[in-house]
């Protein structure tokens, strides 16, 4: 009895130029952060992702304070600050200046914030969806999927993919070479970014002492965005707020090289407010709305609330061995990866996808890679808890929960453990080789799942505390 | 017991110095978890025969049996607490408490403590039992402080980084120097010797799908060195590893380290 979420996953672990594609492209990334926090490049990574962790510690700890200070930060240098509850109060906001600014067109930069409100699709009900001008999201856009990785969302992609996408959705020739690729997206999207009324992007930090809205990139269409069009709306997670901007010398080399490998973005945007008489570029208006949608609940929990730290550089992704099996796209929600088990749960509600905290062997490479050290296995365990709380209160998963009772009684009586473990030669008698099937009745379960997949051992003649009283024995202890 | 404990140490594979040192044979206590005591005997065997050599008195605390993690990452607190709390009786008088798995002495040294948070007496007892906690390599090189067992071993290895042992307790050039020091006995590394196997517990069972592609994957760079053997501090990988090398049909053995270096 596969559930939906089962049969998908099995679909991709079959499918072999996907794994092909999930494994190389998170092995490179990997390698790329690998090579610019070696020791001899970055002596203080440490030392910095302890910095970064106290930083994000202290100001959640003193988000109110902060979001007041930045917000009359931001005010005074002519910016306009939105509070938003939720992605209902985005949409309802941005709809309004669309018909306010009579705008037609809106293009915007790449950003997981405005995808976990559904911000596209919830604006193309009213009449006006954003064209993503990020080449990834681009690619995404027009295969009507959401991004498969926080920083590369369209990685599941080969060129093959992309150039049978353009040819059907932009009416062009067949191009498999990816630089021809970019340059047909970079003519089109060049007309929307002059044609278009608004700009919208996400917002990488927030400082505070400054009111400044900070943006990294590669591509150099977030400074489009951001500029081009007459109005700006930032749109960010009451979390991406840092103090000072002193700080973003811990933050800005942390993001780049944890995320693509890279010292520094090829593009750092610091916007203060919008265009000034005396400038040239930038836009006549800036919104930036401070999107809560859920946070603040994140934020009462005093564990879990390290989960807000995260900076989005996608790292725990490249290095998680089970992303790398099943990908981005068997994960519930816009959030995949170690981080989006994490989350996802606290967003949605611990019974909404019970299974998520569980699928993670626990390795721990996601903590190890993590800039913002978040303790990720922790919060898995911790959430693991909260599900099987959830779900006795519920009365599911009696079995299971039964049989863990059931262990746990016998683990603490010696003699009664003994005497199930001599069950153990009779259900695994194998003669001497690993066992590939097991009869009929005992194939069931747990044992089955093992077998499906791989050999069980043969069991000992003897377990080790019998061998041990025999060897005392014969010693005359 | 009680005369053999005044026993000096033999000097000869350690050095004179260091039998000085230890003027009284120092005791190891065995906790060799359950999955060794039930489906492995011949690794506890092994570690009784490597610690014995180097001059340990070893014993087995009688009521042993489980860590308790698998009941802690499923899930199920309380019932590993309860089995927690068993082990904590029969291991408080243990001076040196040795165990063939990172994963067990990383849930022992690691998350005691914050099993109980909330209960000040066991958490006490959990921070008591801590330091006293040694994962085998570990054992051998910081406690005994021996590289060379005297094992001997004409085999082509490679190493298995469990990930408990390796992100938790640290343990990465440890069992390869011990390696190192057993004749005729040769390490070819995996490209990928840190990525996880993908047994992970209950996970193997809940995922199995997963846990498989995981496995395969670690199987590819195995191969990949031409080893004869896979070696590795924790049964429990090990037990993934070679049930995927079975059904694979490879000709390949698994090895607890301890198992390298009882030979000779």
């Amino acid at each position: 009895m596969a559930t939906e979420s089962e049969l998908k996953i099995a679909a991709t672990l079959a499918d072999g130029r996907l794994q092909e594609a999930i494994y190389t492209a998170t092995a490179r990334l990997a390698s790329h952060r690998r090579a610019v926090v070696a020791t001899d490049v970055l002596p203080d990574l440490e030392e910095l992702r302890t910095q970064a962790n106290l930083v994000k510690n202290h100001t959640l700890e003193n988000l109110d304070h902060y979001l007041e200070q930045f917000e009359a930060n931001a005010t005074a240098r002519g910016a306009r600050v939105v509070w938003a509850r939720d992605g209902a109060a985005v949409v309802e906001f941005l709809a309004g200046l669309v018909s306010e600014k009579n705008a037609r067109l809106i293009v915007k930069s790449k950003s997981m914030t405005t995808e976990e409100i559904d911000l596209n699709e919830r604006l193309a009900e009213r009449g006006t969806e954003p064209v993503e001008t990020d080449l990834g999201e681009f690619i995404i856009q027009l295969a009507h999927e959401r991004p498969y990785h926080i920083v590369a969302p369209a990685l599941h992609k080969t060129r093959y993919d992309v150039a049978d996408l353009f040819t059907a959705r932009l009416g062009v020739e067949r191009e498999i070479e990816i630089e021809k690729q970019t340059k047909i997206a970079r003519r089109v999207l060049r007309e929307k970014f002059l044609a278009a009324d608004i700009g919208v992007s996400g917002a990488n930090f927030l400082v505070a002492d400054s009111g400044t809205v900070v943006l990294v990139e590669n591509e150099g269409n977030i400074r489009l965005t951001t500029t081009a069009p007459k109005v700006h709306v930032a749109i960010a997670g009451i979390e991406k707020l840092v103090p000072r901007a002193q700080d973003l010398a811990v933050f800005l080399r942390l993001l780049g090289r944890s995320g693509t490998g890279q010292p520094l973005t090829v593009y750092t945007s610091f916007l203060s407010g919008p265009r000034r008489e005396s400038e040239i570029d930038g836009p006549d208006e800036l919104y930036i709305v401070l999107l809560d949608n859920g946070r603040t609940r994140l934020l009462a929990d005093r564990e879990k609330r390290q989960s807000l730290y995260c900076i989005r550089c996608g790292a725990c992704l490249n290095h998680c061995p089970v992303y790398r099996k099943i990908g981005g796209h068997n994960y519930p929600w816009v959030y995949s990866g170690p981080i989006g088990a994490v989350i996802t749960p606290q967003y949605l509600g611990v019974t909404h996808q019970p299974w998520l905290p569980f699928a993670s062997s626990l390795c721990s490479a996601c903590a190890e890679v993590c800039p913002v050290k978040i303790d990720l296995p922790k919060l898995l365990l911790d959430l693991r808890a909260e599900v099987n709380q959830a779900q006795a209160r519920q009365g599911r998963n009696r079995l299971e929960r039964l049989a863990f009772k059931m262990w746990a009684w016998l683990m603490r009586h010696p003699r009664l453990y003994e005497m199930a473990g001599l069950m153990m030669p009779v259900v695994l008698s194998g003669g001497h080789g690993w066992i590939a099937r097991l009869p009929g009745p005992l194939n069931v379960g747990p044992a089955r799942a093992w077998l499906s997949q791989r050999d069980l051992p043969p069991a000992p003649a003897r377990s080790f505390r019998r061998i041990w009283r025999a060897r005392q024995e014969a010693r005359g202890n | 017991m009680g005369d053999s404990a005044l026993r000096r140490r033999p000097g000869g594979l350690i050095g004179l110095e260091r039998a000085v040192e230890f003027k009284f044979m120092p005791r190891a206590s065995l906790f060799v978890t359950c999955i060794v005591d039930q489906l492995f005997p011949d690794i506890g065997v092994a570690l009784v025969e490597v610690l014995e050599r180097i001059g340990w008195e070893v014993d087995f605390p009688a009521d042993q049996t489980c860590c308790g993690q698998p009941a802690f990452n499923t899930g199920y607190r309380d019932e590993a607490r309860g089995v927690a709390r068993h082990f904590l009786k029969v291991f408080r008088d243990a001076e040196y408490i040795v165990v063939p798995s990172g994963s067990c002495a990383a849930m022992i040294a690691r998350r005691y403590s914050e099993l109980f948070e909330h209960e000040p007496e066991w958490l006490e007892e959990a921070r008591r039992l801590e330091p006293r906690v040694w994962e085998f390599s570990k054992f051998l090189l910081e406690v005994a402080r021996v590289e060379d067992v005297g094992a001997r071993l004409e085999k082509v290895v490679t190493f298995h980084d469990s990930c408990h042992g390796l992100r938790e307790l640290g343990i990465k050039e440890g069992p390869r120097r011990l390696l190192g020091r057993v004749r005729g006995l040769e390490l070819r590394e995996m490209d990928i010797s840190e990525e996880c196997c993908g047994f992970g517990g209950t996970f193997a069972v809940k995922f199995p799908e997963i846990s498989g592609g995981m496995v395969r994957t670690k199987l590819d760079s195995i191969l990949r060195t031409g080893a004869g053997a896979v070696v590795g501090i924790d049964a429990s990988c090990l037990m993934q590893i070679r049930g995927a090398l079975s059904r694979a049909g490879a000709p390949i053995e698994t090895m607890h380290l301890a198992q390298v270096l009882a030979r000779r």
